[in-house]
């Protein structure tokens, strides 16, 4: 079936692709995971303006990191978010409209360093302990508390490791778990494009 | 000098003329220095807090300088907060300073405290918390900047109590520097000769214009332009005044209670050009059958309006005056008399109407007083049908002669906002004429002393159908005649005497005759408000209406139904 065939015009057509809906034969848009980059005043409140963005407007929020920067007055988010290209534009929009933002920014996926911290206690026992410290070693976790019930394990990396490193820890039962979300950077590309 | 002297004094280095206030205890050295002080600008003792807010937003609207708010802490600040809220979304320049309890006690639950700040996060333009008096005036400086510039839009300035009394050296900045603050620059030229271009070969054109061009001081060169290019115009509810209404180019009002021919023009037409409009639901209805034929050309100073509800085929971001200055020498006369024409053969065949049985129609009450007031008039409405009627009974033909809340939709704005518009056009000629319902009127009518007090001849009409019509009207068609609590015939006061006791003058007019001898007498006078209750038919609905959520070409154009 075609546009023409669903009585649209050119111009609802372009309409609805622009919304990221169906028209056929084109499969509908796919909400994507975007991480970005802000660089906000120091201010009171500041943040707050940022999260109650979210909530108002009716977007989606993953996780936000906050963090100070080289310069004190200046601190800097990473939010990671989910959508379609046209709600994440919007978001930019929003995000860049509040005066606390210095700079905003979609960090490209392919271009991005990131990383994200978990603390993770687990139960042992002597039957499977070699096993969870054959599992940190694979992942380069290191235990940075240890009782005769329970070790806690601190991982770094992208979100996917950790995904896989708190898989892998699962089945042996997690007591309890922290993760800091991510932060991220725009890669520096020293030697151009 | 004093924290509280430097907010006076701060007030009268920016320009301030009036401030819509109410003391309390957390502002109560403010009111001090005002007393010691005698400042420049004026100050006006409203009766509510909400009041005064609307009326900030009604001087706003009518001079197009900042409207001013002064109020205390907790429920003064609160009561402000539907008055932030209107002017966020519609998008009116107003600075509310709020008194705030002592730094030392915040977050305490201290007598009357209120996160104002966090309360009115997601409805303000920005908002500060003032902590040391040597930053109180850069940041009212800041404050006004802020408010005035690019979208205006409402600021809040929250003041606590000590830093009024701590002590400052008083110097009022002369610039801003505010660096996440960024004021939409020149829109880009590639942008502006694309949008000629379209405009050159769109056969059926159709500028559709919103209030964003009158807050741009815009009117004048839109005006020239569809003229020039012989381009038909469609305003929303905040664009009417944007262009002359009896100018033969002129389509009224489009979107839900629109003229059937505006409608008609958007769905027929190849190009609809948006001025400082957003694409409303109440404009587009059904967005999927809107406009189906037409590209977009979008002339927009707020980027996070573009392509949000309606893709832009081309954008125009920045200040639209800007835009249309440079977009106004590569237009050329364009050649639409077969356009013009088939919007006259609509106009012709389905006209704005309303039926003529003797009986005092609220149309009639309209068209009546667009006449005796004539081209020098400054109209607010509140909300509901006589809002509607207004809209399309009413001729505007200047741009800031029509005030209402539309984004909101906050029942009680109309009045005070036509308090406030009368304050602002004190001495110039202007006849402020407040149109109101008997719901929303009853909703800020305190408000009336105030006027009777600096004696501002405000002529106000009071639609009086014994209904919340609206809701009525929403009632009768869509839930089955149910009409659950709209009617108001057991709880509304007798207007007369409600004017009378508060210092005004009241009319009331129950027939087409006595309609007209009550307008006539109301213009006699010149020293206090004159209240006319027109008593009209409970059963009068807004027509033409395009029902929520419907497409545009199912638009119900008339509906009579016996009394």
């Amino acid at each position: 079936m075609s546009a023409t065939e669903l009585n649209l015009t050119q111009q609802q057509v372009l309409r609805k692709k622009a919304n990221g809906e169906t028209v056929l034969p084109d499969a509908p848009e796919t909400p994507r995971r975007h991480v970005i980059a802000v660089l906000l005043e120091n201010h009171v409140g500041a943040l707050n303006r940022v999260v109650n963005l979210f909530s108002a407007r009716n977007f989606n929020l993953e996780s936000v990191t906050v963090g100070v920067t080289e310069d004190p007055a200046v601190s800097r988010l990473t939010i990671v978010t989910s959508g379609t290209r046209r709600q994440i534009k919007q978001v930019l929009r929003l995000l860049d409209r509040l005066l606390d933002t210095l700079s905003v920014e979609d960090l490209d996926p392919d271009a991005l360093v990131e990383r994200e911290l978990c603390l993770l206690r687990i139960g042992y026992t002597k039957a499977n302990r070699a096993e969870l410290m054959d599992i940190a070693d694979i992942f380069r976790a290191r235990v940075v508390d240890v009782t005769p019930e329970t070790m806690t394990f601190e991982v770094t990396g992208p979100a996917a490791k950790v995904n896989a490193f708190v898989g892998m820890m699962r089945p042996h039962g997690i007591v309890e778990m922290a993760r800091s979300g991510r932060v991220a950077m725009r890669r520096a590309l020293a030697y151009g494009d | 000098m004093s924290g509280a002297e430097i907010f006076v004094r701060s007030l009268e280095a920016e320009g301030v003329e009036v401030v819509f206030g109410h003391p309390g205890g957390a502002v109560i050295k403010i009111y001090d220095e005002m007393a010691r002080l005698k400042p420049r600008f004026e100050h006006v003792l409203v009766r509510h807090e909400q009041g005064g807010t609307h009326a900030a937003e009604g001087y706003a609207k009518a001079t197009g300088k900042v409207g001013t708010v002064l109020v205390t802490s907790g429920p003064g600040a609160t009561n402000t907060v539907t008055g932030i809220a209107d002017a966020f979304m519609d998008s009116v320049p107003i600075v509310v300073f709020t008194g705030q309890v002592p730094t030392a006690l915040i977050g305490g639950d201290a007598f009357q405290e209120t996160d104002i700040i966090g309360v009115t996060r997601s409805i303000t333009k920005h908002s500060f918390q003032v902590r040391r008096a040597a930053d109180l005036a850069p940041t009212i400086k800041a404050a006004y900047h802020i408010a005035r510039t690019g979208r205006p839009g409402p600021v809040v300035v929250d003041l606590p109590k000590d830093i009024l009394m701590e002590e400052a050296v008083f110097e009022y900045p002369e610039t801003v520097t505010l660096r996440g603050y960024r004021v939409p620059e020149e829109p880009l030229p590639e942008k502006i000769e694309q949008a000629a271009r379209m405009i050159r070969q769109a056969k059926r054109p159709l500028l559709y214009v919103g209030g964003g061009t009158i807050n741009g001081n815009a009117a004048e060169l839109l005006t020239a332009l569809a003229r020039k290019a012989r381009i038909p115009v469609t305003t929303t509810l905040h664009g009417l005044g944007a262009f002359p209404e009896n100018d033969p180019l002129s389509l009224g009002m489009l979107g839900m209670h629109g003229t059937w021919y505006a409608n008609m023009a958007v769905q027929h037409c190849d190009l609809i050009i948006a001025v400082g409009a957003r694409f409303d639901d109440r404009v587009t209805g059904k967005l999927d059958a809107w406009a189906p034929h037409a590209k977009v050309v979008h002339l927009e100073i707020d980027p996070s309006c573009v392509s949000k509800n309606v893709y832009a085929d081309c954008a125009v971001v920045g200040d639209v005056r800007r835009a249309l200055e440079r977009l106004l020498p590569l237009v050329e006369p364009k050649d639409t008399a077969a356009w013009l024409a088939q919007i006259d053969a609509w106009k012709a065949r389905c006209p704005l109407t309303y039926r003529q049985d003797g009986k005092l129609r609220p149309q009639y009450v309209i068209r009546r007083l667009s006449e005796r007031a004539g081209d020098n008039a400054v109209v607010t409405t509140d909300v509901g049908q006589h809002q509607m009627w207004t809209a399309q009974f009413f001729t505007f033909v200047r741009p800031r002669s029509h005030i209402t809340s539309g984004g909101l939709g906050t029942m009680g704005f109309g009045f005070p906002a036509a308090l406030g518009a009368a304050m602002g056009l004190r001495g110039t000629g202007a006849t402020v004429v407040s149109i109101n319902g008997d719901g929303g009127f009853l909703m800020n009518a305190q408000e009336l002393r105030v006027a009777a007090k600096y004696r501002l001849p405000i002529k106000i009409a009071v639609m009086n159908n014994g209904y919340l019509g609206m809701v009525r009207q929403w009632q009768e068609l869509f839930h089955e005649e149910r009409y659950s609590h709209t009617d108001l015939t057991d709880t509304n006061p007798d207007f007369v005497k409600l004017a009378e006791a508060f210092g005004c003058v009241g009319l009331r007019a129950t027939t087409p005759e006595e309609a007209d001898a009550v307008i006539e007498a109301a213009w006699q006078v010149h020293d206090r408000p004159v209240l006319m209750e027109f008593v009209v038919p409970k059963e009068e609905m807004v027509f033409p209406m395009v029902p929520a959520g419907a497409a545009t070409d199912d638009m119900i154009v008339q509906r009579f139904r016996d009394e």
